[in-house]
């Protein structure tokens, strides 16, 4: 049986990489906390998951009806971005409530370490088969 | 890119909210200033900030950076004593229109985003360490 880095990582390393995109989005909304009109933003990060470990070449690529439409290729590694629905309404028109997003830091920095765990076992089975130890 | 972006993220929000900082001890600072006429008069200063929105930034990777400082339009302190030093002709000493516990409170906001990005950048650094250490 050949070894395949994409079947042993399976979806670990693509959740890395976007864990590790999250935090910039989440590290910009906390480091905005303050600035008026800013609108807090995040990813959808299932969808994007799902997105990113469909295209085995690391691409998205739009769906198209009809069979001379032109495929458009984005890059995968731009995660759709959206606008956060603010809990409450402020007078500067700043969305970010700085709990929330601390909330969302921490879960992702925990959820990145788990995927990170993942990679790692995965990474040193690797090893340990390929040293036939 | 990713948690690299961080450092730039974070860091220019430690900066703003260090300025911020400065303008409110410049306040607390100057709460007793006195001038002889209303213009010479001490008045708070507060920073603007404002989103870092470069084309050379990635979609939601966005620092922050000052904009401009403004000086508050409120009143400033009159009070009438003709012995100061600095009275004018009529007797009128102007102070600052600071209000220190709108400082105090204001320092304690700031001081708390500062310690978030702190932990946001010791956060990050954490997890590319742990990165680096893939497969031993």
């Amino acid at each position: 049986m050949p070894i395949s880095f994409e079947r042993a990582f399976s979806i670990h390393d693509d959740a890395l990489l976007l864990r590790g995109q999250r935090t910039s989005i989440l590290a910009s909304n906390i480091a905005n906390a303050d600035t008026p009109n800013y609108k807090a933003r995040d990813i959808d990060f299932d969808a994007m998951l799902r997105s990113a470990s469909q295209q085995q070449d690391g691409r998205v690529v739009m769906a198209s009806t009809h069979r001379d439409h032109i495929a458009r290729q984005s890059n995968a590694m731009q995660p759709g971005l959206m606008y956060r629905n603010p809990l409450h309404p402020s007078l500067d028109g700043n969305s970010v409530d700085s709990h929330v997003e601390q909330a969302e830091f921490s879960e992702n920095a925990l959820m990145f370490q788990t995927s990170f765990s993942f990679l790692n076992s995965k990474v040193t089975g690797l090893m340990k088969a390929l040293r036939g130890e | 890119m990713g948690l690299f972006a961080n450092f730039n993220i974070s860091g220019s929000a430690i900066s703003a909210q260090s300025v911020r900082l400065n303008t409110i001890a410049s306040n607390l600072a100057n709460v007793e200033t006195s001038a002889s006429s209303e213009a010479q008069a001490y008045r708070s200063r507060q920073p603007v900030f404002q989103a870092m929105l470069g084309n050379h930034t990635r979609p939601g990777e966005v620092g922050v950076q000052m904009l401009q400082i403004v000086e508050s339009q409120e009143a400033v302190n009159r009070r009438y004593e003709p012995g100061h030093a600095l009275a004018n002709e009529e007797g009128f000493v102007f102070g600052s229109n600071v209000n220190p516990v709108e400082e105090m409170a204001n320092m304690i906001s700031a001081s708390r985003a500062y310690q978030n990005n702190v932990q946001v950048l010791s956060t990050s650094r954490d997890l590319l360490l742990r990165v680096l250490s893939l497969g031993s």
